[in-house]
Formats: structure tokens, sequence, C-alpha cells
């Protein structure tokens, strides 16, 4: 989840896309029709799932883990207190049948829904999500998401190893259904963080400790025969960049209600290698789609072509320390100067909507109002106030990202949008994934290629990075109105008035510039007509035990 | 000879030594690292997370641990893949990548050399003009076109395969086929000009004048010298194939070490990319052993000295 997958997924990937480049003009040619039953594969329609999953998982333990493939498996092993519903993601009950609120909003109580149990057979109580919450937050495990626990009161002292006694972190159990959890703040987003994200869910503590210390890496628990999780269904087999298989969960609360018997997950790291298994029906749901093909699918496949919503950003950061970049009006004449329907139209062709602000539309609810306004003329009549007319004397710009195809040709897009609109000719270079992460975060760098993908579905994901002294910052722009509308939001009293802080801080944002909007993202992929209950969601999430596959 | 091998084996121990040191520093001196992520965390997850991993002590302690758990036949954890050890993903993938390439070399060596031999006995004859120009295409068309566009007739319309994966033997084929026709193709281009090198020498006309068969003169008499070329050009091919080759494991989605040694570079998975350069380099080493000693046993003008 995460950003992480900005990168890794949406353009590191990227790189083999070249690699394999004719390979995919060659199969693009072909014209035909098959049935899901080709490469030898059972004809009779079975209730088993066969989803591509981006890459190897790095692990499955869920308070290890960061990225995406793993956690769409670990979506059907692990659940938390609450869990999403599967058609718009909102949180509904998991493993906590009811769950109440006080009213400064700081106190939640959850109660466990009753003879719960382990996908083991033994019992899940209270005093089990306490242990799985301490191996969280303890920092010899290294956990990278034990921020989303930070809410709770002490939790990132005792991380941080300032508080050693887990006994004064904020989770109590009063009886063995009853979990209490006091919060530092009121934090109207928790429910959607513990129903999206992994980092809440319960992990068995009892079975990790007879593989080793529950507070170390890397132990072997997570393997098949060994991982004991509490969701839908459980782990049968994981054979390294070959396959995971997992099984119908008997223990689970809700088992009467899981559709498939089994889901197959497939680290389909090359592209295009995912598409031609989706085409000889190796595959019901595809990861991506090569983008050369988005055209081919909508011609030939419309049925199988899916381009749903994705809450992520696409934009470019300037470095705000540095000159040109630290005039707001050179920051916003090169932002007015691209045209963001013919970048979305002609480069990306992902069906990407052109970003104008910086939330994602209709995230929760919440759509920005502000929007960057403003054409060719105002960008150069800006530079020129800036100091700059027609270009001249501007010192010499580089856009940085990293290296993938995609990428190349937007910078270039990009480029040629400056050098026609604004007279200037800027420098373009890329770096290959680590060192473009070593660039951005030793902060070396004018303006460079980023990207943001929302790990829960809130206005705040995206919008609390540009707080001052944010860890992704990287472009150290701050602005103490907007840092204060941030904490007031935080502490507001209703959803309306944490939403009314958030458009001012858009506002801002469109205003100041700090980063230059690209698009917003898509996710396109294949996927068979069979497949139901995998809906258009905006995180990408889709709860498998809704997911079923329909024998006509 | 065993005397040559033993001096020879003990020269690997320092080659191997300065190919464990240079990769070590190599690959810490490169930007960024197996945590670089583009999200942020705080430095006080870093730290406990490289703490996790002994990365936050002098550079110099963590060399001579490394070459201590060395000596032990231990490569370490991966950094990527947090519950295996590098030790583990080499026996699991190596068995995969050894298959395939023995399957690829087969088919290199079980179609290249009669192709070569071929060619050469009817030289700039049209078998000559088909079989040359057989392999050129081979040598020219690179694994990337050929892999998909074998996917693309055999198992999209043809239906006979699955399109990539490694599940049965049937998913044995076309990677194999793909891998190994590059190498045949070479093996046939090698052969050929060493048979034809040899086929001109003096020794080949004492046979042809005492009258040995032309089938005789080629397989008893030819063969022999002809192969030295494509023997020096199989040892280190030999080493590349069985350690598995990324372009293919990727199109084909095999679960090999050829993908694992270029992703761990780009993870930056310090001991993986580590375990598998140790490897890789035994395996030429020891390959280029074998080719010496198969070379003076093929060319009578060779000693082992």
């Amino acid at each position: 989840m995460g950003a992480l997958t900005g990168g890794c997924i949406g353009l590191g990937r990227n790189r083999f896309v070249a690699v394999v480049m004719a390979a995919t003009v060659v199969a693009g040619c072909a014209r035909y029709e098959r049935s899901a039953d080709a490469g030898g594969k059972a004809s009779a329609p079975s209730p088993v799932l066969r989803v591509g999953n981006y890459d190897e998982p790095e692990d499955l333990d869920p308070q290890i883990v960061t990225g995406v493939p793993e956690h769409r498996i670990d979506m059907a092993l692990f659940e938390g207190l609450a869990t999403e519903d599967p058609k718009d993601l909102h949180p509904i009950p998991g493993l906590a049948i009811s769950w109440e609120i006080s009213t400064d909003g700081c106190l939640y109580t959850f109660h466990l829904r009753p003879n719960l149990r382990w996908s083991d057979g033994e019992p899940i109580v209270a005093g089990d999500f306490i242990k799985s919450y301490q191996r969280m937050l303890t920092p010899s495990l290294g956990t990278q998401y034990a921020y989303l626990l930070w809410f709770v009161k002490g939790a990132r002292d005792f991380t941080e190893g300032r508080l050693k006694d887990f006994s004064q972190v904020g989770f109590s159990a009063s009886d063995p259904l009853t979990l209490r959890v006091s919060l530092d703040h009121p934090t109207p987003f928790l429910l959607k963080i513990i129903a999206s994200h992994q980092a809440w869910d319960l992990v068995p503590t009892r079975v990790i400790a007879r593989f080793g210390p529950i507070d170390q890496r890397g132990t072997p628990w997570t393997r098949a025969g060994n991982l004991v999780g509490n969701g839908p269904y459980m782990l049968k087999e994981w054979t390294q960049n070959q396959r995971i298989i997992v099984v119908r969960n008997p223990y689970y609360w809700d088992a009467a209600n899981v559709k498939l018997d089994e889901i197959q997950f497939f680290p389909t790291q090359d592209i295009p290698a995912e598409e031609r298994m989706f085409r000889t029906g190796q595959l019901d749901i595809t990861a991506m789609l090569p983008s050369s093909k988005i055209d081919v699918y909508r011609k030939e496949r419309p049925l199988d072509l899916h381009i749903d919503r994705y809450a992520g950003i696409s934009y470019s950061r300037f470095n705000v320390k540095e000159a040109p970049f630290n005039d707001r009006r050179v920051r916003k004449a090169l932002s007015l100067a691209i045209n963001r329907e013919a970048l979305t139209r002609d480069v990306m062709r992902g069906g990407e909507s052109p970003m104008y602000a910086v939330s994602y539309p209709n995230d929760s609810g919440y759509t920005p109002e502000a929007r960057l306004s403003g054409g060719v003329t105002e960008a150069r009549s800006l530079l020129a106030e800036a100091g700059y007319p027609g270009g001249q004397g501007l010192p010499k710009i580089k856009l940085l990202y990293n290296t993938s195809e995609t990428n190349r040709s937007l910078a270039e897009a990009i480029q040629a949008m400056w050098r026609t609109n604004l007279g200037f000719e800027a420098e373009l270079e890329n770096q290959e994934w680590k060192v473009y992460l070593d660039s951005l975060r030793s902060h070396h760098f004018q303006l460079i290629r980023s990207g943001w993908i929302a790990d829960y579905e809130d206005p705040n994901v995206f919008l609390e990075i540009f707080t001052t002294g944010n860890g992704n910052n990287e472009g150290e722009w701050s602005n103490a109105e907007y840092d204060r509308l941030a904490a007031a939001a935080l502490a507001a009293h209703s959803e309306a008035e944490r939403y009314a802080n958030y458009q001012k801080m858009d506002a801002i944002l469109v205003e100041e510039c700090p980063i230059l909007p690209i698009y917003y993202y898509t996710h396109p992929y294949a996927m068979s007509p069979r497949v139901k209950g995998y809906w258009d969601t905006l995180l990408d999430n889709h709860p498998w035990k809704s997911v079923w596959l329909d024998s006509h | 000879m065993f005397r040559f091998i033993a001096v020879r084996l003990l020269q690997t121990i320092p080659v191997l030594w300065v190919i464990v040191t240079a990769t070590f520093f190599m690959v810490r001196f490169v930007p960024g690292g197996p945590f670089t992520a583009e999200k942020a965390v705080t430095p006080e997850i870093l730290h406990n997370l490289e703490a996790h991993y002994g990365l936050d002590r002098p550079l110099y302690r963590q060399y001579l641990d490394y070459l201590g758990s060395l000596l032990h036949g231990d490569l370490g954890p991966s950094f990527k893949y947090s519950n295996r050890t590098v030790n583990e993903i080499i026996a699991e993938k190596l068995p995969v990548s050894l298959e395939l390439g023995m399957w690829s070399l087969g088919l290199a060596i079980g179609v290249g050399i009669p192709l070569g031999v071929l060619a050469a006995s009817k030289r700039n004859s049209r078998i000559d003009y088909i079989c040359s120009s057989l392999s050129l295409v081979g040598v020219c068309v690179p694994t990337f076109v050929l892999g998909p566009l074998l996917i693309l007739v055999f198992a999209i319309q043809a239906g006979w395969f699955n399109a990539s994966g490694w599940y049965g033997p049937i998913d044995r084929v076309l990677p194999s086929l793909t891998l190994g026709s590059v190498y045949a193709a070479y093996v046939a281009r090698l052969t050929r000009g060493g048979m034809l090198e040899v086929l001109s020498q003096d020794y080949i006309r004492t046979a042809r004048a005492k009258g040995a068969s032309e089938g005789r003169i080629l397989c008893r008499h030819a063969l022999r010298g002809g192969l030295l070329p494509v023997v020096s050009f199989l040892g280190p091919a030999i080493a590349g194939v069985l350690t598995g080759s990324f372009v293919i494991e990727t199109i084909f989605q095999v679960p090999g070490l050829g993908r694992e040694f270029v992703n761990s570079a780009f993870n930056r998975d310090y001991t993986l990319v580590l375990g598998t350069v140790i490897l890789y380099a035994v395996f030429i080493i020891g390959m280029n052993l074998v080719v010496d000693v198969v070379q003076v046993w093929l060319n009578p003008r060779l000693k082992f000295e």
C-alpha cells in the first residue's frame, strides 16, 4: 500500500515494459476469440479464482509488509476489528460486532463477536488484540507502518523507546469480548484505517512465538503450514515466484457467506506476460494492463476491460528552498503552462483525469472546490513578473523522474509544453528507482516526479503530506496557515467542519503551488465477465469473501 | 592433471575473495538502500529496522561478519523477502534454472552441432545456406522477441501450452525452446567455422588419401578439432544458462535464479546480490576449469601445465 506502490508498481515496474516492448507490439496484432479453458485448464466453472497479483510478496506478516501484493493476500488471511464494505469500502463490523465512540472522540469501545476463532480453531479474545498491537509497536520489530497506530495514547512513545511499559499504552480489555482504545486526539478517520489497513489486523502472537522471538522479523511463521490467521481464507500453498493458494477458513465467523473455495494469487511481475496469461485463460483478473493494450481491449474485448478509479495523485514536487522555485510565481507559471487534458488523453491514455487541485475528487464525499485556473497568457505574465520574461534569465531547470517509458513520455511532453508556452528548455534526467528515491530522500532535486496512493479513504491522506515537517514533504514547502488548518481539522467536531478546513487547505495549495499537479490515477486491468462482486473501489481493495464466479 | 586441477582450485580462493569484497563494497556505495522507499519512515523506525539487520554498525564490521558467516556457508537473510534466507532462495531457485538450462543446452548441443557439421560438410551448397541462414536468424532474433512470438502462436492461438508459469512438464517446452534456440544457433555457427578450419588441414587430406569414408573423416578426424571453439564458448555459456536467464524467466514467469539475480540489485537486497554473485562466480570458475581440461583432451597439442 501507500506511496511505495505508486512507484514500484505504477512506474518502477515499467522497466520491464521496455525489455519486452517488441513482444507487446507483436502480440498486439493478434485477433482471436478463445474460451477460458485454454492451456489445458479445467473447463468446468470452478469456484477457484485466479488473480494476477503484481509481484512476489516480501512476506505475509501483516505487521511487516508494506506493498500492494502483500496487502491483497493479507486481506484474505487476516481481519481487523472492522472490515470494508465490498462496494464502497466504508467500515463495517469485522471481528468486532459493534463499537461505541465517546463524545470527545477519544475513546473507542469495541465489542468482539462471541465465539471468534483462529484458523486453527483456538478462540480469539480481546487480550489477543492487545498482544498483537504490542508486537506491532515493539521497536525491535522495525515495523514501517507503526505510525498508523500512533493515534493511540502512548503508542508513539512505545515505538520510539521512550515508554517501556506497554500497559501504559491506550489499549485495555475489561473482559474477553471488550477492547478499549484511547486516543490522544479524536481521529475521525480511525475506523477507515482499521478497516482498510493491515497494520490494524490481528496476528496470532501465540503461534508466532513458536517460530522464534515474537518481536523478530522474518521468522518462518508466515509459511504455508505454519500460518494461522483469522480471515475468510487460510494459506494452503506458497511457492515463491510461482503462486500462493488460499482456501476457505472453516473457523471464520462469516464462513457461510464466503463464496469461493479457493483463490490463487500469481506473482505477475511482467505486465505483458500477465496479459498473455489472461488471454490463455490462466487468470480471471489481472493486476494491470499494459497501456499499449488499453485501446486494443476497448475495440476487441470491451467486456474484459476495466478502468477503475484509484485514489492516487501524480504530480511533480518543486524544491521550494532553491531559486527559481522559491518564487511562487515561477511555480505557478510552470504549472499553468502545461495542458493536462492533452497529457491524460494523448500520453497516459488510461482514462486518467486531469488534476487541478490536490485531494482526490469524491473521496469520502469530499471534492476540492479550489481549481488551478488561468492559461498560458497568465503563465507568461507571472514568469515575466518574476523577472524571467519569455523565459529569459531563468536558471537551468532539471526535471527528474524514475526510469520508465511512461515517465519519459510524460516528461518529454511537459518539456515541449514549456518550450512552446514559456520559451525555456528544461533538462530531463532519469534515474533508476532506488537512486531516484535517494535523490528524493536527500532533497537533491529541483523538480521531481512524484506519486502518492492513499492508504485509506480520506482527504487527510493527501493533505497531510504538505504540512511542515512531514517526512514526505520533500519539497520543504511550509505555510503556517496551512499547518494551523491541518491541526484544526483533526480536532474538528463534525465532518462538515473538518472538510471545510480541507477546502481551505486545497485552496492554499492551488494558490501557492508547492507541487505541480498532473493527473489523478486510474487502475486499468482485465477481468473475466464471470467474476462478480468485484466492485470499482477507490483503493482497489476488494474484500475477497464477497467475490464469486458466475457459472454461466 | 590432478596437480593442474588442484593448483587451479587453490587459485580460485583469492579470486573469490576479490569478487566478494568488490561486490560487498560496490553494492553498498550505490545510492539507495534496501529500506529506501517512496514513503518516508520516521528516523526512529528506520533505525529500528537497520538495527535489526545490523546495518547500523560500521561497514568494516559488517564486512568481517559477512566473511565469517560465509565461511560457514551462511549467506545471511534476504532483506527483501524477510522470512527467507539467501541459502533457501538459492536452494529453491537454482534447481529450476538448472533444469531450464539443461533442456536448453541439450537442445543447443543436440541441434546446433549436427547442424554445424552438416553445413560444413556440404559447404556452399543449398543445405549449407539453409543451415547458415537459420543459425543467423537464431543469433539475431532476441529472446524477448522469440519468446512472446512462440507464446502467441503456440499458447494463445493454438492453445497447446500455458502462456507462462512453471507447473507441469509441458511448461518446460516453450522457455527451453526459446533459450535453447539462441544457443543452438551460436553452437551451429561455431561448429561450422571450426569444422571448416579443420577440414582444410593436412591431416584430413592424409585421411582422405588413405581412403577414409566421408562420414569417418567428419566424425572421427574432424569433429574433435572442430569442436574446440564450441567448447570455449560453452564454458561460460553453461555457467550463464545454468544460473538462469533473466529475460526468459521474466517472459515465461519461471521461478528461477536469473530473476533473483537481477531483481536483487534493483531491490538493493545486499545479501541476495552477494549470494547470487558468488554462486555465479563459482560456476564460471568451475566451468572454465572444465573447459581447460576438455580442451587438452580434445587438442593433442595442449598439455597440462
